[in-house]
């Protein structure tokens, strides 16, 4: 089990760097409708918000199921915020754009300028 | 019911191989399906899960999956290294795959819909890998606290079960206790075809863990709480109450190892597989005896098992040789073992669940409990208690010894816990206290199948063992001790004085038949004397008659007659 939890942890030397770059990961499982919904969500809050400064990694647990264990992935689909820390897990297709920008703390972000 | 169960194997089932449970429910858990563990927290339920996997992995060949919602893989190898299970080394030979699912609300936020998806294929990647066929969620509920919409939850965990059932997977599903129902969130609902609930109740301080099997669809099951025990030795549960009196008798005698006792019970012992009970006060001797008859059993190569309330294995083994018995070389030899415990350790159940478990690992011929008067309780429970140790031991043909210490000294057949009828034989040890001591002495109540002697007998212990003298009924009751010791002077001064007597009057005898001797010798000399005289008398006649003849034909020759 520990193995598996090293595998997602690899990635993104560059972008720790970076404070302000976000590293996001969605975990879905397989092309259904809800995984569609939240990758074309999520890839709109990006260009609006974060334009520039992010990269997403999608892992279909279909295919990589022994990643589900790492970043205790229960539900389908969840955006993990793994930059900036702290660990953020948000869950559902990210319909509710609000609570999506609460979830990843960009609204204050987006607020202050 | 085992045999109907047998005869109709409708339901296969999954050995547990915890003790006692694969009896009350005739096999195990239902095969293949989820079975539900509930009970409240700190009741054994998580240790129930993993006995159940361990047991799979180690004992039946079945690898199986822990999935942990609460506590983490490492706190849970932990938590059972302690009853002996190497959970790094299963899981390292793939045996066993141990998952922590974290569920922290803190860190989740909920944006439209979702569905369990990550869990499925988390759970089915596991059961993958280890080729499982036995699978543990503990405690699924925990869900309930990360995720906010309790709907998508329920459906999700609906389908969860249907996916368990469909992959063939025995289930173990823990659950805490709800207020009014099984579980805090109904998961009886969609779990149903086995709920086993775990409890674990207060009485006096003390604490009796409970099983109770709820519900078991398609099977016959035991339906009563049976109590359950986790120790160093892990789970076991105990099918107690199944009180038949079917058990056969074996048949034997075995000597209590003192002399005397044998031979007043007429058979010269006591039978193989009774239970014997020795009652007295306090310092009559009752371990002295019950050490005795261990002694016996261990040299005839026998095990026996002592279970002890109120004193240590060493303690005893040390006064025992105070009368010359070495008790220590056979606990050396492993045909005695010592089982002590205060009685206050645990509730009668745990007391009685200990001594089942433990009887069935050492297989002794004797057990001896010393003294059953200290086990604590109410007066129904304590009778239901020693009525199921004795069936329990009865039915096992193994020979009981009970001690039970008596306050008074009077022979009341009423404060004996209502043991008395149980048991077999009954021996009565009592202290009578006169002339200014105290002396113990023994006297059997009654002893089934058997003619016993009825006299009351005073033993003596010494270092040459225990000694049973004939106890002196005299004019004020039983004579005992120094009391004994003047009798026995008396009888033999007057015994004494009887030779004597008989001495005397022999010697008169004699005397009188030697004089009479003497008389017959004179009276015969005087006959002698008598004859001899009237021979001599009879002599002188003929003479003088001769005399007087040739006399006269002197004269008529004289005178010149012819004749």
């Amino acid at each position: 089990m520990s193995d598996e939890r090293q595998n997602p942890a690899e990635p993104t030397t560059e972008a720790d760097l970076d404070p302000g770059h976000y590293h996001l990961r969605l975990y879905v499982a397989g092309q259904t409708s809800k995984s569609l919904a939240a990758m074309a969500n999520l890839k709109r809050f990006c260009e609006e918000h974060l334009a520039g400064r992010y990269d997403i990694e999608v892992v279909d647990l279909m295919t990589n199921p022994q990643l589900a264990a790492g970043d205790q992935i229960l539900a389908i689909p969840t955006l993990v915020r793994r930059l900036p820390s702290p660990l953020k897990r948000i869950i559902g297709d990210l319909s509710n754009t609000d609570k999506v920008l609460v979830g990843l703390d960009i609204r204050p972000k987006v607020d202050a300028p | 019911m085992a045999s109907e169960a047998e005869q109709h194997p409708t339901l296969p089932k999954v050995e547990t191989g915890i003790t006692g449970f694969d009896e009350i429910t005739f096999g195990g858990l239902p095969a293949g399906r989820p079975s539900l563990v509930c009970g409240a927290a700190g009741c054994g339920k998580t240790l129930f899960a993993t006995t159940f996997l361990v047991n799979g992995a180690t004992l039946f060949d079945e690898p199986g999956v822990f999935m942990s919602f609460e506590e983490r893989a490492e706190d849970l190898v932990a938590n059972v290294a302690s009853l002996g299970y190497d959970l790094d080394r299963l899981v390292a030979e793939g045996r066993i795959a141990i998952d922590h699912v974290r569920v922290e609300r803190s860190e989740i936020e909920e944006t439209g819909e979702y569905d369990l998806d990550g869990l499925f294929i988390r759970l089915g990647y596991a059961v993958d890998t280890v080729k499982a066929k036995r699978v543990v969620l503990d405690t699924i509920e925990t869900l309930f606290s990360g995720f906010s919409d309790a709907s998508i939850l329920r459906a999700e965990l609906r389908r969860l079960f249907g996916w368990i059932k469909d992959r063939g997977l025995t289930a173990v599903i823990t659950g805490e206790r709800g207020e009014g129902q099984l579980t805090r969130q109904g998961l009886e609902e969609y779990v149903s075809d086995c709920v086993v609930l775990l409890d674990n109740r207060v009485e006096d301080q003390i604490t009796t863990r409970r099983l109770r099997v709820v519900k078991y669809r398609g099977s016959a099951h035991g339906t009563n709480e049976y109590p359950f025990l986790i120790d160093a030795e892990g789970i076991s549960v105990l099918p107690v109450t199944s009180a038949d009196l079917d058990y056969a008798a074996p048949g034997g005698i075995i000597s209590s190892g003192i002399a005397g006792l044998d031979e007043m019970l007429e058979p010269g012992g006591f039978h193989r597989g009774s239970s014997i009970l020795i009652s007295g006060e306090a310092g009559t001797g009752k371990t002295m005896i019950s050490s005795s008859m261990i002694d016996a059993a261990c040299r005839r190569g026998e095990r026996c098992m002592s279970f002890v309330f109120e004193e240590s294995g060493d303690q005893i083994c040390r006064n025992a040789s105070s009368i010359g018995l070495d008790l220590a070389q056979h606990v050396q030899a492993g045909l005695l073992r010592f089982e002590a415990a205060r009685p206050s350790l645990f509730g009668l159940e745990m007391h009685l669940a200990r001594m089942h478990r433990d009887i069935d690992r050492f297989d002794p011929s004797l057990v001896v409990v010393d003294p059953l008067s200290a086990l604590r309780g109410p007066a129904t429970e304590m009778q239901a208690t020693i009525l199921r140790m004795v069936d329990l031991l009865k039915c096992r043909g193994i020979t009981a010894l009970f001690t039970s210490l008596r306050i008074d000294g009077a022979v009341d057949l009423a404060d004996d816990f209502g043991v008395s009828s149980l048991m077999d034989s009954w021996i009565k040890l009592q202290s009578v206290e006169a002339n200014g001591e105290r002396s113990r002495t023994l006297y059997v109540i009654k002893a089934r199948g058997m003619r016993h002697s009825h006299q009351v007998r005073e033993f003596l212990m010494s270092d040459a063992g225990i000694r049973l003298i004939d106890a002196y009924i005299g004019p004020s009751g039983v004579l005992t001790g120094t009391a004994r010791l003047i009798q026995e002077a008396e009888e033999q001064a007057a015994a004494l004085r009887r030779r004597q007597e008989n001495e005397r009057r022999r010697r008169e005898a004699t005397r009188r038949r030697l004089s009479i001797e003497r008389q017959i010798a004179e009276l015969e000399a005087g006959l002698e004397a008598a004859e001899e005289e009237e021979r001599l008398l009879l002599g002188e006649n003929e003479a003088r008659e001769a005399r007087i003849a040739s006399d006269r034909r002197e004269i008529a020759k004289r005178r010149g007659a012819a004749g």
